[in-house]
């Protein structure tokens, strides 16, 4: 039976709301209006004149093919980041779960890269594959990979994505782990005393009874790549080479923050916003379907 | 000893106590050897009079900083200098409720200010259309050829003859390479050194309208057969591994001073660092050229910063900052900056005064920088000052890294930095009209 609570008086249940809806004001809706308004604007780096424009800063950026081939380029590591990350995840808590002696050590590892800005992370990995004193660009080298991703479009996309990936790994193995932890243990017994093997066991108990944890993890990778990757692609490939990494929120960093190009970048967050929007009604319409709660 | 240093200290800050001081705020981009020539900079002239305190302050890298400087003037906490590099030059210059053009400040001050004793190509540049000067010229360089004379050695070359051409620098290239050398060459800002000094120091247009010193409607050039020969030409190196791609802005620079690349284009700015750091003997040179075009070699661009006065502080301020300017462009101070850093003299009678003291006798090279810029310029080649420049250098890297990945043309590359560029251009030209 549901439980409702009453309140007798009209503005008691604004009050307790008020400092949720307050933050999420301040913090959410204002800027998204900011963004929206400037995207409609013209003004000179600093803002001393402001002319409005209509939807032109749009109809400069369908015009621009290297924008619309951004689009690609964001599909592709959004959806490598999301769909690696998960599944390294997945197995690095399936393993962890199962780890007897020093768990907590090895989780607490694990964890570790979360506290790691996306600069420093983007750095991180930059200096392993540089490839004139990268340890790892030398090992590839050894083994006769010549690796440059200064020039080469799958090596900048590899080292961007392993980046983003490692950096997410931590937040997607935590919550792979207290899933894991959730499913009753009696299950898998039962599966096992009928004679399911260990895979079997995985495919079709513990995946399926994780499928809420793994969608919500797939939307959280999703916004993740789309939103929060622009450091690391700042710090170890600027979008290069050509604009073969620069993925669209790191277009949006580029032209506001460097080229203060205000009315641009503005519209550029606009249509990102778009996109998550549908995108995450996409998930929510179709894929929730599919999860068993 | 000690207690002396003690005793001055907090004599000192007693007596900055007892008068109110007038704190100046300088925001900078200057880092390692140039980082400490600003702080003394700043300290030696608090030391010389009492009134004023330049705080120097580093905000980043050059477009760091300007994006600092734009988020505080629009919360009204502006520094009273901002360091700005030459990128971004035009967009300084548009933006007129933001900036007080320097004369100004320096005539409100009532401090001498001449700017003919500027180096034309230097002065030149921060002025408007009007003759109004509108920025303090500070730490002007220009881009030269370094090179690695033990390497040269090592592969049977007379290290003291450096290559000038192009044809030149790829038979040393193709030299060092047949003796071993991974990297015979590599090249630093990309774009500001094979397109844009190339343009000016061939003679050619980069762009239109004086490279876009004429007015905001400039549009791009550099799809001539003449940089379509020069990029095709590198494109080739590269192939066969003369050239060597080793990232954008002055990334490269490090593998210059490790030894790993033995030729390198950059800035002049880079001098103090090699002096510094390199565990080699090294040289400087002038830029490459191709000895049939016609006109050249003429000059190489200016680039590097100045310093902008922000607008909306107290007379005051102002009159601190113009005294400031006055002492960090005096023939002695300046010579001095120039002498430590290897960016240019900025006033001809810096330059005299180098000269004079035979400092270019002492380190063979250091005049190349000068040398290159203190000729008489052209229409093609006094500056490159375009709108939205920060942007148009990001495509001439994404466009030239098409070429040396081999997966584009040079005359593809070429044409779409126009195109891609006058887009850019003529979105200026529109939002800065009035």
């Amino acid at each position: 039976m549901e439980k409702r609570v009453y309140f007798r008086s009209k503005w008691l249940p604004w009050v307790l709301m008020a400092p949720q809806v307050v933050i999420i004001a301040l913090f959410f809706f204002w800027p998204a209006a900011q963004a929206l308004l400037q995207s409609v604007q013209q003004s000179d780096a600093f803002g001393t004149s402001v002319e409005w424009v209509g939807l032109d800063n749009f109809r400069n950026l369908w015009n621009d093919e290297t924008y619309l081939a951004s689009f690609y380029t964001t599909a592709v590591f959004s959806g490598l980041v999301a769909v690696i990350g998960i599944a390294v995840s997945l197995a690095l808590a399936v393993y962890a779960d199962r780890v007897v002696k020093g768990a907590m050590a090895y989780k607490t590892l694990l964890i570790w890269p979360y506290a790691v800005a996306p600069a420093v992370a983007g750095v991180l990995w930059l200096f392993l594959f540089a490839p004139s004193v990268g340890v790892v660009a030398y090992w590839l080298n050894a083994v006769g990979i010549e690796w440059n991703h200064l020039l080469n479009s799958t090596h900048a996309m590899a080292l961007v994505v392993m980046a983003a990936v490692w950096k997410q790994i931590s937040y997607n193995f935590l919550f792979f782990l207290a899933g894991l932890q959730s499913i009753p243990k009696s299950l898998i017994e039962a599966a096992a005393i009928d004679g399911a093997r260990p895979w079997r066991r995985f495919w079709s108990i513990v995946f399926p009874l994780l499928s809420p944890t793994t969608f919500f993890l797939l939307v959280i990778n999703i916004v993740y790549a789309f939103f929060d990757t622009f450091a690391i692609i700042d710090a170890a490939t600027q979008g290069g080479p050509g604009k073969d990494t620069a993925i669209l929120v790191y277009k949006v960093y580029f032209d506001g923050f460097k080229a203060m190009d205000m009315g641009g970048s503005a519209a550029q967050s606009v249509v990102l916003m778009v996109i998550v929007i549908a995108l995450t009604v996409v998930q929510f319409r179709f894929v929730e379907k599919k999860v068993n709660y | 000893m000690k207690l002396k240093l003690v005793a001055a200290i907090v004599g000192a800050s007693l007596a900055l106590s007892a008068q109110a001081v007038t704190e100046i705020q300088w925001w900078h981009s200057m880092t390692a050897v140039n980082g400490e020539w600003v702080n003394d900079l700043a300290k030696n002239f608090n030391a010389s009079q009492s009134d004023y305190k330049i705080i120097p302050t580093y905000k980043g890298k050059y477009d760091e900083s300007m994006t600092a400087a734009v988020a505080a003037f629009r919360s009204g906490n502006a520094p009273h200098i901002l360091q700005v590099f030459e990128v971004g030059t035009a967009t300084m210059m548009a933006s007129k409720g933001a900036i007080v053009p320097v004369g100004k400040v320096m005539k409100d001050a009532g401090q001498k200010f001449d700017p003919k004793a500027y180096v034309p190509a230097v002065a030149g540049y921060y002025t408007a259309p009007s003759g109004e000067m509108l920025s303090m010229p500070f730490n002007s360089s220009t881009t030269v050829f370094y090179y690695n004379k033990d390497a040269f050695k090592a592969a049977g070359m007379d290290p003291n003859k450096a290559p000038t051409s192009w044809p030149e620098v790829a038979l040393a290239a193709a030299q060092l390479k047949t003796n071993g050398h991974k990297c015979p060459l590599t090249i630093a800002w990309q774009g500001w050194t094979q397109l844009e000094s190339f343009s000016a120091w061939h003679n050619v247009e980069f762009a239109t309208k004086s490279n876009g010193l004429g007015g905001l409607d400039a549009r791009m050039k550099v799809n001539s057969p003449l940089h379509v020969r020069h990029i095709d030409n590198l494109s080739n190196m590269a192939k066969q591994g003369l050239f060597v791609y080793k990232g954008r802005a002055n990334t490269p620079e490090a593998t210059f001073i490790s030894g790993e690349c033995a030729m390198i284009t950059t800035s002049a700015g880079f001098y103090g660092n090699v002096r510094k750091n390199a565990k080699f003997a090294y040289a400087v040179s002038t830029l490459p050229y191709y000895p049939d075009v016609p006109g050249a070699p003429q000059n190489t661009v200016i680039g590097g910063a100045s310093l902008w006065v922000m607008s909306g502080k107290k007379a005051e301020e102002y009159k601190g900052v113009a005294k400031f300017f006055t002492y960090i462009s005096s023939p002695e101070v300046q010579a001095a900056s120039h002498q430590r850093t290897g960016y240019l003299p900025i006033t001809m009678a810096a330059f005299q005064l180098t000269e004079k003291s035979g400092f270019y006798k002492k380190y063979p090279g250091s005049d190349v920088a000068v040398n290159q810029m203190i000729r008489k310029v052209t229409d093609k080649s006094r500056g490159i000052r375009l709108g939205n420049y920060v942007q148009i250098r990001t495509i001439e890297d994404e466009e030239l890294e098409g070429v040396w990945a081999g997966k584009k043309t040079a005359k593809e590359a070429l044409d779409n930095i126009v195109t891609r560029g006058n887009e850019l251009l003529a979105r200026f030209e529109k939002a800065n009209k009035r």
